[in-house]
């Protein structure tokens, strides 16, 4: 399947020799080096602890390096205000405004960016129906099942039509079932807008049913340890889950993992 | 059995069947131990007072309400400007706090007099004196409710380029809703303490007066039953304002429990 170009808004992410150390003297990163494409899914496993959210926080601008950098779009703009501009966060937590609904909460980044008109409105009811949640939208998150919230925060990171998509294990308190099925959902979104996307995530399966891409990174202070590309084609659906080269990939993916712990 | 009916006794019986109880044993005790009237009045002898003074208490819970009403609400705006200026700077809130624990400590029955000294007999000075006792439990609730913050909503704000104000009105604002009804709703009983107190010293002149100078009356010329009956009285107001601010509460929040 292809995608047609659209130069204007893809982005590419690089770290350079990117380290930090925390306040408390606390080595998060080690020069960690990746690059992600324009346009490309990855997937960033690792041990808990590993800086995988450390790292996503340096690409979002909410982290500074200690030494390093990091680049977004081309090799020009460092992350920070003006390319935040282009990324959306999708946090574990749903991180929904309880006292909003649905629709409002998925508003809320266009608000924020004063951005509210017609077009606006067409675009908060568009991502809505995009995630499902048509017959929800004047519903308020406790009403809502958690993979319904989910969805919800998934909606709201793309109504601003990201060309970046940060995901820090968005589904990881979601049960299999669910998980599995937002995994298609968000190829889906993916395959239909094209944005880079870096996920992290614990779960092999998940990291490479959705990737181009998987890296490895391993204990604190994290670094890559290894990348893996998925040669699995595009659209991708859920019978590629049961079939043996998917099974061969994600052993390998976890024996890497596994070497990563020590 | 209807079902709301079935709800509203398993709600209401237990409270009533209990209160029946004590009324019975109030009577029992009065009876047994032959106590005179002006120590402790039966409760018949209660409601007969209440019934005949039915005018003077029912004005008298009027204006005390009244008075505790404009003490919460007069805590509530002052309370939650206070908080918020708490809330914007870490060394304003460390300078400010003891004073505000000084609120919550300071014996109001010493501080009445200087209030009526400083600001005259009258409804003025109760209302005021409603408004320092109601005034701690909304400013540190409401600090709390500014404060308190999802880390990663304020990411998902900073991500978004959110401005300090956009943050303020959009999350640390709403977000505080629930602690200030909680607030409110410890206030509510003492703000109705609060106007009793200042009953007690300011309450004199005029020809209306409220229940804390109708226990202060019926206390000084020994009408027991009369004391009786402004004393429950004013515990059933109290009652009153918490269930309305409980209420308002409830309608405020309804959405975080997904109720609509």
């Amino acid at each position: 399947m292809s995608f047609p170009p659209d130069s204007a808004r893809q982005t590419s992410v690089t770290l350079e020799q990117v380290s930090l150390r925390f306040d408390r003297g606390v080595e998060a990163l080690h020069d960690l080096n990746l690059r992600v494409g324009d346009g490309e899914f990855l997937s960033v496993v690792g041990p808990s602890g590993c800086g995988k959210s450390t790292m996503l926080r340096l690409v979002a601008g909410l982290l500074r390096p200690t030494s390093g950098s990091v680049h977004i779009g081309g090799d020009t703009k460092l992350a920070g205000r003006q390319t935040r501009r282009d990324i959306s966060f999708v946090f574990q937590q749903p991180t929904l405004l309880p006292w909003r609904s649905v629709e409002k909460n998925v508003r809320l980044p266009l608000e924020l960016r004063g951005r509210v008109g017609d077009e606006g409105r067409r675009r908060v009811a568009e991502v809505i129906d995009l995630v499902g949640l048509r017959d929800f939208a004047r519903f308020y998150p406790a009403q809502l099942s958690g993979g319904m919230q989910m969805r919800v925060s998934l909606a709201r990171a793309l109504v601003t039509r990201p060309s970046l998509l940060i995901l820090d294990e968005p589904f990881a308190a979601l049960d299999d079932i669910t998980r599995q099925r937002l995994n298609e959902e968000l190829l889906a979104l993916w395959g239909r807008d094209r944005f880079t996307a870096i996920f992290v995530t614990h779960n092999v399966s998940e990291a490479v049913f959705l990737s181009q891409r998987v890296v490895v990174m391993s204990a604190r202070p994290g670094r890559v340890l290894a990348e893996v590309p998925v040669p699995f084609s595009f659209p991708r659906n859920a019978e590629l889950r049961a079939e043996p080269d998917f099974a061969r990939l994600t052993g390998d993916v976890s024996r890497t993992l596994r070497e990563s712990f020590r | 059995m209807n079902p709301l009916l079935h709800r509203a006794l398993a709600l209401f019986l237990p409270p009533l069947v209990l209160f029946a109880l004590v009324v019975i044993a109030w009577n029992g005790a009065v009876v047994y131990w032959e106590l005179p009237p002006y120590l402790v009045p039966t409760p018949v002898a209660v409601l007969n007072v209440a019934k005949e003074n039915r005018a003077a208490l029912w004005s008298g819970a009027l204006l005390t309400g009244k008075a505790a009403l404009l003490g919460l609400l007069a805590s509530l705006v002052v309370g939650i400007l206070i908080a918020f200026v708490f809330s914007q700077s870490r060394l304003i809130q460390r300078a400010g706090y003891p004073y505000a624990i000084f609120l919550q400590t300071v014996p109001i029955v010493a501080i009445a007099p200087l209030i009526i000294l400083w600001f005259g007999h009258g409804f003025q000075s109760i209302v005021i004196i409603s408004f320092i006792v109601s005034l701690f439990p909304i400013i540190t609730n409401t600090t709390t409710g500014l404060t308190t913050l999802d880390p990663n909503m304020v990411e998902l704000f900073e991500v978004n380029n959110a401005t300090r104000l956009q943050r303020l009105l959009k999350l640390q604002l709403p977000g505080a809703v629930p602690y200030i009804v909680a607030g409110a709703r410890i206030s509510s009983g003492l703000s109705v303490i609060g106007v009793i107190v200042g009953e007690f010293f300011a309450g004199f002149g005029g020809n209306k007066f409220g229940l804390g100078y109708l226990i202060y009356f019926a206390n000084a010329t020994l009408k027991t039953s009369y004391l009786f009956a402004a004393v429950i009285s004013s515990t059933l107001l109290g009652l009153a304002m918490f269930a309305l601010i409980t209420g308002i509460g409830n309608l405020l929040t309804l959405r975080w429990r997904g109720t609509r």
